[in-house]
């Protein structure tokens, strides 16, 4: 037979720890440190952060002008500019969006409205998760062996498609993950009524959910390029080149080019030991930032503007 | 006028089209091509682990496993070459370690600020300030690290290296920060105010509340962006590929040059490597390994949370 208070024994809880602590000044007096330890947790990082920001600004604003913005990389300081990385930039976001949108947001639909709460939708689900936390340089050993030597014949190996389709698959996860939760807010009710108006589910997700999901779904693919235009490990490891002295032609030869992109050609003069190059990386820097932000800003705009109809 | 002309005119049946059959054709034809968009991730996962396998069986053919594991050297490109992967694992750990110290309190006290004490309207601009911050590419950090952090930190201690672990894993930790930050605040956000109250109700101050109510509550969050900030830092390449030197050393010293997993890919990356020579594969086998980790981290926190998720109404 157990007696109440053995019973009580048996709970978890610990009497000793729950004694009541009546000293409330001390209690207080703890909080305004807890308080002032967060606070300071906050000032410190975003200070930290700014300082670092502010310090390659002031590095790197006397670089830019128009000669480093329209010359090739150059061994001699004086002469070297961005051009080329810029037109690679371009070149490898505009293709990553071209394929990574279509193939995120059908990919997004199918799973959200086709085929939720099935056996599949988990198992890709869980697989989407776990890509989403793989390391970016494992994305450029998979495009140094799937796209640079498996497809050899398609990409004609280390050249601007190959580094589009590695940052494509790097970006896919977010673009899904995106959608799926823009598609999610939009209300059942729109759903049925377009379903009591006797139209097929996909004209229902054509014509009224997707509208509706639009906003949300492009900022989050808009924060997703942001990412893979600062990606820097997997193009290096599938080969990108970091001396590019010429532009890829406008057409479809313009796929195999050789190209260099921002990211390499800040990494490849900040290795140099020379201090002029430190500060070329530091205009390069700025432009890289400078993109970022704009495309940030882009997609903030969006969302607030898509909270505010909603 | 007659009531007639309420009633509209009797519709024309050639109006009225009710094309069933090229909408469900449209819709298999757009179900299809989905469903394949949508397996190109699962597509993706097994292209991640065969070109790792492939390549990785191909190093250990030529590199007995054991050797890979005991070696305590790792010197694959030299004439006498060594294989011991625990030289870049010991050197990934150090960095990832000084990181994690650094963003864990930084980033769970900045959560906890954001969520509880800032006011609606200054969260309201910290929160996407904090959301840029983790978009800064890494490249950038690398940056700091090596030209603003380490003469820092040298003109203290003017013995440190020139690339040293510390100085990378400072950096690593504050580019991680924003990451702990904005996601264990999504989780503090979201625990119920009726909890918070509860609490008050009985007499706790507000740090009592948020230590032994709001905290253990939104756990499971916490927890799972710590994991993903920890598996961030362990793959996160360009800060320790500038600021942390490409020489393998067994040890913790933060003093010192060190080469991390990642640091030795892009080392191997950049020189021109013929495919199927041995460094070739030996990026694949470091890769491997680094896989492993971060997969074993996602299935500890995919754990986690299934185990300690609080849902509440």
């Amino acid at each position: 037979m157990t007696l109440p208070s053995q019973a009580f024994q048996d709970d978890s809880l610990d009497f000793k720890e729950l004694k009541f602590f009546p000293d409330l000044p001390k209690r207080y007096k703890i909080d305004s440190v807890f308080k002032f330890a967060s606070w300071a947790a906050v000032v410190i990082a975003l200070s930290v952060l700014s300082i670092l920001l502010i310090e390659v600004a002031i590095d790197g604003l006397s670089m830019i002008n128009w000669q480093f913005l329209t010359s090739y990389p150059s061994r001699k300081p004086a002469d070297a500019g961005i051009l080329s990385p810029i037109v690679g930039t371009i070149w490898v976001m505009v293709l990553v969006a071209l394929f990574s949108f279509p193939i995120g947001v059908g990919a997004g639909i199918f799973l959200e409205e086709f085929i939720a709460d099935s056996f599949l939708e988990n198992v890709i689900e869980v697989n989407i998760a776990n890509l989403a936390a793989v390391p970016s340089i494992i994305y450029g050993l998979l495009g140094l062996q799937v796209f640079v030597r498996w497809l050899f014949p398609l990409t004609q190996g280390r050249t601007i498609i190959s580094g589009a389709l590695t940052l494509t698959l790097l970006v896919l996860p977010i673009i899904i993950i995106a959608t799926r939760e823009a598609l999610r807010a939009v209300p059942g009710s729109m759903r049925q009524a377009g379903f009591a108006l006797g139209a097929t589910r996909w004209q229902v997700v054509r014509d009224i959910v997707f509208p509706q999901a639009l906003p949300g779904i492009l900022t989050g693919t808009i924060l997703a390029l942001s990412r893979g235009i600062g990606e820097t490990a997997p193009l290096i490891t599938i080969g990108a080149l970091t001396y590019v002295a010429f532009l890829p032609p406008l057409s479809l030869e313009g796929l195999h080019s050789t190209f260099s992109v921002l990211p390499i050609q800040i990494f490849n003069w900040v290795s140099r030991p020379q201090q002029e190059f430190h500060l070329l990386a530091a205009g390069a820097i700025i432009v890289l930032m400078v993109l970022l932000l704009a495309m940030n800003g882009i997609a903030i705009y969006l969302r607030n503007r898509f909270q505010i109809t909603r | 006028m007659t009531n007639r002309s309420f009633f509209p005119p009797m519709a024309d049946d050639s109006l009225w089209q009710p094309n069933r059959g090229i909408s469900r054709l449209v819709q298999r034809v757009i179900v299809v091509l989905f469903a394949i968009f949508a397996l190109i991730s699962v597509a993706t996962t097994c292209g991640i682990v065969l070109s790792l396998i492939f390549e990785t069986i191909e190093f250990f053919k030529k590199v007995p496993l054991w050797r890979f594991l005991t070696d305590n050297q790792w010197t694959p490109l030299f004439s006498n070459p060594q294989y011991g992967i625990f030289v870049l694992i010991s050197a990934t750990f150090l960095t990832s370690v000084i990181a994690i110290l650094v963003a864990l309190p930084l980033g769970l006290f900045s959560a906890v600020c954001l969520s509880e004490y800032a006011p609606a309207g200054v969260r309201k601009w910290l929160k996407p300030a904090l959301e840029l911050l983790a978009g800064v590419p890494t490249v950038v950090y690398g940056y700091f690290a090596l030209l603003l952090v380490t003469p820092l930190i040298r003109s203290f201690a003017p013995w440190i290296s020139g690339f040293n672990g510390l100085s990378a894993g400072l950096v690593l930790g504050i580019s991680i920060t924003p990451l702990i930050a904005a996601l264990s605040e999504d989780a503090i956000y979201a625990v119920p105010n009726s909890l918070r109250q509860g609490s008050y109700a009985l007499g706790a101050t507000k740090r009592e509340t948020i230590v032994g109510v709001v905290l253990p509550a939104a756990l499971s969050g916490i927890v799972a962006s710590i994991i993903l900030a920890v598996s961030r830092a362990v793959g996160e390449t360009m800060i320790v590929a500038i600021a942390a030197g490409q020489n393998p050393t067994l040890g913790l010293n933060p003093f010192v040059p060190i080469a991390t997993m990642t640091a030795y890919i892009v080392q191997v990356s950049l020189g021109d490597t013929p495919a199927g020579s041995l460094a070739y594969t030996s990026i694949f086998a470091v890769g491997t390994t680094l896989f492993l980790i971060t997969l074993a981290l996602n299935i500890v926190s995919f754990w986690f949370v299934r185990r300690f998720q609080e849902k509440y109404e």
